[in-house]
């Protein structure tokens, strides 16, 4: 048999679609480590991202340390962290959220920046508080650079939530590192692809949201590609 | 000037050293020759440390006696090594003897060393065969801590099944092999068990596991030198749940005459568990000593190098 006829005939046992072992129970686990770890990086770049990209300040220093956050390996930082904390949720969490800031952070910056300055002028100009300023315009208009961000964030961490399973949880890398150890390669496979499909489906998703969003930042941008 | 100047030197440097390697190279290769009916003995080992400083204590032992050696180290997996030495690309590789007979017979079911020890050299392919065993061994053993073990009268494996919960943590392989949690169910009748898959071998993170009680049972291999420093209890397999991995030279016959076959079988007969474990607590940890002179280290002790 061919490996794509056992990666099919992977699919199809009927053990594949039930249990805690099942595809549907590992993608519910894949996607709650992903929304977990989007949300713990999103704690430290939503109030960051705002603050840098509202005043200007600090941007050297975030541009450095994302860019040097982006180079920590997160295989490694996880073990460190499994040493440190234990086994658990807690040491993935934490590394995938590590590798999903600098995404998040930029896109929120970058945002604030790209807004037009006589826009807030005039904002400010209206008797706006800076709370205003940036909840009600600099947030709308941003947004579409904000999606981008967070549409890359979450892209990275569904790819690479795989390795949380190099320590003992669960999600659709235990698939992958299960059929690594007992040479499955029909496994590994199946693995990979509900990976690869997963990611696809909420970038298809990302992609509709910033479309929109950049419709509601600017109306004059079509919701859709017009075919003329 | 001084560009010119230096691809000058560099072009005298180049000539020197072709006019060097010239002869070099001519005299290497009569003397491979010379030493192929001599007998060099080419030496490989797997790619991992242990292995590593096996070969050369080998290397070091034959050296000793005068016998030319060749090392050829860190080759790899099984399926790489095994046709090197069919092909005499090497002629002596350190083993395992588990290991070694679930990959020339993968339908073996032998796990006593007896029953492994018989049944190597059918399965071994023609040209090649196994000298003594040692009586040092690298297997998936089962820990507990020793405070564990003494709360709930702990010795064997099987003792576990008086436990209402169990939880282990080993390399995810071992929940579908047969020393692994099936082996566990049908040897020792346990069933049940809470098991975290933790990839690095009964490494940092497994022992982590144990040591802070997120897992009552670690496999960690019987030579990992974290065992002893943490004074954990080793289950004892009294039904051999986990098969042998002794320590053997698998060699090609022809390269080896009835010297150095009795120079191994002596190293053999001298490398314990606990000497391995030891020799791998220098290569790790703080001290990091290279596998060389771990091995003659060694040797020396034992008055064999």
């Amino acid at each position: 048999m061919s490996l794509l006829e056992e990666t099919v005939a992977w699919f199809s046992e009927p053990a594949q679609w039930s249990g805690a072992t099942g595809i549907p129970w590992r993608l519910a686990q894949h996607i709650g480590y992903t929304a977990l770890a989007v949300a713990a990086a999103a704690l430290v770049a939503v109030p960051l991202g705002l603050y840098i990209g509202h005043t200007g300040r600090w941007r050297n220093l975030a541009v450095l340390s994302t860019g040097a956050l982006r180079a920590l390996p997160t295989l490694g930082l996880l073990t460190l962290l499994a040493l440190q904390l234990g086994i658990g949720l807690s040491a993935p969490i934490i590394a995938l959220a590590v590798l999903c800031v600098p995404p998040l952070l930029a896109g929120i910056y970058s945002g604030l920046e790209a807004v037009d300055p006589a826009t807030v002028d005039a904002a400010r100009a209206q008797g706006m508080t800076e709370a205003h300023v940036i909840l009600r315009v600099e947030l709308p208009l941003a947004m579409p650079l904000i999606i981008g961000g967070l549409r890359s964030a979450v892209l990275q961490v569904i790819a690479t939530a795989t390795v949380a399973a190099f320590i003992g949880v669960g999600g659709l890398g235990r698939y992958i590192i299960d059929g690594l150890a007992v040479s499955d390669t029909a496994r590994v496979l199946g693995g990979a692809v509900v990976v690869v499909i997963l990611a696809l489906v909420i970038d298809a998703l990302f992609a509709a949201a910033q479309r929109l969003s950049a419709h509601f930042a600017d109306p004059a941008t079509p919701t859709k590609e017009r075919h003329a | 000037m001084s560009i010119k100047r230096l691809a000058t030197v560099s072009a005298a440097a180049l000539l020197v050293l072709s006019a060097c390697s010239d002869p070099d190279d001519a005299g290497q290769e009569s003397d491979d020759a010379a030493q192929e009916s001599a007998g060099t003995i080419g030496i490989g080992s797997a790619d991992f440390p242990e292995s590593q400083i096996i070969a050369e204590i080998y290397a070091h032992a034959l050296e000793a006696e005068d016998f030319q050696v060749e090392r050829n180290f860190q080759i790899g997996a099984r399926e790489v090594y095994m046709p090197a030495l069919e092909n005499a690309e090497i002629d002596l590789m350190p083993e395992y003897t588990g290991n070694l007979l679930s990959y020339l017979d993968p339908e073996t079911t032998a796990t006593s060393a007896e029953d492994i020890e018989a049944e190597i050299p059918q399965a071994l392919p023609e040209g090649l065969e196994v000298l003594d065993t040692a009586e040092a061994q690298n297997k998936d053993s089962l820990n507990v801590t020793e405070e564990f073990a003494a709360q709930n009268d702990l010795e064997s494996i099987g003792d576990l099944a008086e436990l209402e919960q169990l939880s282990l943590a080993a390399n995810p392989e071992f929940a579908e092999r047969a020393y692994g949690i099936p082996g566990m169910e049908e040897v020792y009748g346990i069933t049940d068990v809470d098991f975290t898959p933790i990839s690095d071998g009964g490494g940092p993170a497994t022992l982590q596991a144990l040591l802070d009680g997120t897992v009552d049972v670690a496999d960690i291999y019987t030579t990992t030198p974290s065992i002893e420093e943490n004074d954990l209890v080793t289950l004892e397999d009294p039904e051999d749940m986990i098969a042998a991995q002794h320590v053997v030279p698998v060699v090609r016959a022809e390269a080896m005459d009835e010297q150095a076959r009795s120079i191994l079988n002596e190293v053999s007969a001298a490398l314990t568990t606990e000497a391995l474990t030891q020799m791998n607590a220098r290569n790790s940890g703080d001290e990091v000593e290279e596998p060389a002179t771990i091995a003659q280290d060694w040797l020396e002790e034992n008055d064999l190098g």
